[in-house]
């Protein structure tokens, strides 16, 4: 079986983020996100470029990983041409393929994206769609929101929007081929498959912690989502 | 003489095409700003006599999920390859591209297939396997900005209102505010690259504003993909705004103009969170600040009516803007309905002021 290192090494995102870190730490100055929580992607760099096996599964375990906004700030700013967020994003995918991710509260959040945004692409076409943004999951979109969602009907045909047709224009209907594509896609590239081992290894948690699991918006949905 | 990095970036010319356009829709836009796209579509057909092509066929690029560590890179690759094969088939070489996000991902994966040619080719025979389709890449890749910055001196001429205040004739004072990966992850595919980005800058200038330079304005709206994906994670969201709007409170801005779908929706939103939970408001008299897209500043210029062009669906009132324009509107049309029809007002924030 392949070292963590050795599957790490195949991602072109790996290749192009490693370039001999100095540790200069330009990148955690610039980092939104090391403003707001103890994330510092000089660490993430440093550690990886030490090659140890047990520091890099450490790594993929931890809540560390999942703290980047993925900004890509630190690409611009690197003296050295290392880029901290396709080290991340490499490393998250290895997490996932891992089933590792379970083991970290950040990690195991994945789940929550996944039967938002993820399933999202695959019903709709798109990454967000108006019938699915409510208040109680997104509070902060406020009162001309709501309004917005609860007239949408009269309003998007008031602003001239293709909401629930099949023709061109904004928010249009997705296509049932264009859908096709879209999963036949998925299955030939591992999107599938990436989607099914969240669910899978994430099965194997909920029942650890004693949370109900059935699908969309259960118990430890919820839990992954507000806690 | 040696140049100056701003002169440097200053001198940097990025290839816009003239005309013909495949136009690829962003996810957040057409939900969150679902006027702005038809908006940005009839300024350069009706405006500027483009040609722009409004395909029904393509999907989300899956941005947002694939920077939220849900989707293999092989997956993306392939997604935007059969969009590159839509725009072929539909006979058109330049590629725009509505959102920033989905901007950073293209220009990521034509980069990836010079530097990693074999991913090309694996791609190709995904996407053959896969639905059939083979592509080419295309001539010419923008994001909708540079179009209206590149034609922003013809747009100018057409202009009824100028970025001025017709109160006291001073210019209006802008923010400017660049979606991450507009630059960042590619200087050179973004007008004045990522440290002197000029393309809403440029704007600002040609129309008549007064551009704002505050210490933050670089910083990250905050969206942070998963971190705002999850709500037990969007207190980075809201900080990072937070910094911004801060650092740009000492300079009396009356607009905010922003190039990526993400970054005017939060700096809309969180200002409302803001003004309800601490009590802050960052613009006139309990105002925010209004936060506008390029082509809404544009066709409010241009003499496009506010309600007919969206604005009312912003949660930042933009009442405050148009009274400094000049620009004439009628209040009682801003929250009916198709045909006039009555459907309600939204409720009023307790502390954001709102007309």
């Amino acid at each position: 079986m392949a070292t963590l290192y050795e599957q790490l090494e195949k991602d072109v995102r790996y290749i192009e983020g490693s370039k001999a870190c100095m540790n200069c730490g330009v990148c955690t100055a610039i980092c939104p996100a090391a403003e707001v929580s103890d994330y510092d992607p000089r660490m993430v760099v440093s550690t990886v470029q030490q090659k140890d096996e047990a520091e890099l599964e450490k790594l993929l375990k931890s809540d560390t990983i999942w703290r980047c906004g993925e900004c890509l700030s630190c690409k611009t700013r690197c003296p050295r041409g290392n880029v901290p967020c396709y080290i991340i994003q490499a490393l998250r995918a290895l997490s996932i393929e891992t089933g590792l991710f379970i083991e970290s509260e950040q990690g195991r959040k994945q789940l929550a994206i996944k039967r938002t945004v993820g399933d999202h692409i695959l019903k709709y076409g798109y990454c967000i769609y108006i019938d699915e943004v409510d208040l109680e999951t997104y509070p902060e979109q406020g009162p001309v929101w709501d309004w917005l969602r609860k007239n949408r009907e009269s309003m998007m045909e008031r602003l001239g929007t293709s909401y629930r047709k099949n023709k061109a224009g904004t928010l249009r209907n997705t296509s049932k081929e264009s859908l096709d594509d879209l999963k036949k896609i998925f299955d030939v590239t591992g999107g599938t498959q990436r989607f099914e081992k969240i669910e899978q290894y994430s099965s194997v948690k909920a029942k650890e912690l004693k949370k109900e699991f059935r699908g969309e918006k259960d118990e430890y949905w919820k839990y992954l989502y507000n806690e | 003489m040696k140049l100056r990095k701003n002169e440097i970036w200053a001198a940097h010319q990025k290839e816009i095409a003239e005309d013909h356009y495949y136009f690829a829709r962003s996810c957040i836009r057409q939900n969150i700003f679902p006027a702005a796209e038809n908006l940005y579509l009839n300024i350069l057909k009706n405006e500027l006599g483009k040609d722009i092509f409004d395909d029904e066929r393509h999907t989300t690029c899956t941005g947002i999920a694939y920077h939220s560590g849900l989707i293999p890179m092989e997956t993306i690759m392939t997604v935007v390859a059969r969009q590159f094969a839509l725009m072929n088939e539909a006979g058109y070489e330049n590629f725009v591209v509505s959102c920033v996000t989905s901007f950073g991902i293209y220009v990521e994966m034509l980069e990836t297939w010079k530097h990693f040619p074999e991913t090309l080719e694996k791609t190709r025979t995904a996407l053959k396997k896969a639905t059939g389709k083979s592509f080419e890449i295309p001539r010419n890749l923008v994001h909708a900005s540079d179009i209206i910055y590149k034609f922003r001196k013809e747009l100018s001429e057409k202009t009824r209102y100028k970025l001025v205040n017709q109160n006291t004739g001073e210019p209006l004072k802008v923010v400017d505010h660049i979606g991450c990966h507009y630059a960042k992850i590619f200087p050179s595919h973004g007008i004045g690259g990522a440290e002197y980005p000029y393309v809403l800058a440029g704007l600002t200038d040609e129309w008549g504003g007064e551009q704002v330079d505050y210490p933050e304005r670089r910083h990250c709206c905050g969206f942070g993909f998963r971190q705002y994906l999850l709500k037990s994670n969007r207190g980075y969201s809201v900080t990072n705004s937070k910094k911004k709007f801060d650092s740009m409170y000492p300079y009396k801005p009356d607009l905010i103009i922003a190039n990526c779908p993400g970054c005017t929706f939060f700096l809309d939103r969180w200002q409302y969170v803001i003004a309800e939970q601490e009590g802050k408001t960052y613009g006139e008299n309990g105002f925010g600040i209004p936060v506008l897209t390029y082509e809404e500043i544009a066709g409010l210029l241009l003499g496009y009516d506010p309600w007919d062009i969206g604005l009312q669906i912003h949660q930042v009132a933009v009442e405050p803007l148009l009274d400094k324009l000049g620009i004439e509107y009628d209040p009682e049309k801003k929250y009916k309905g198709e045909n006039g029809e009555d459907i309600g007002v939204p409720e009023k924030p307790k502390i954001l002021q709102s007309v």
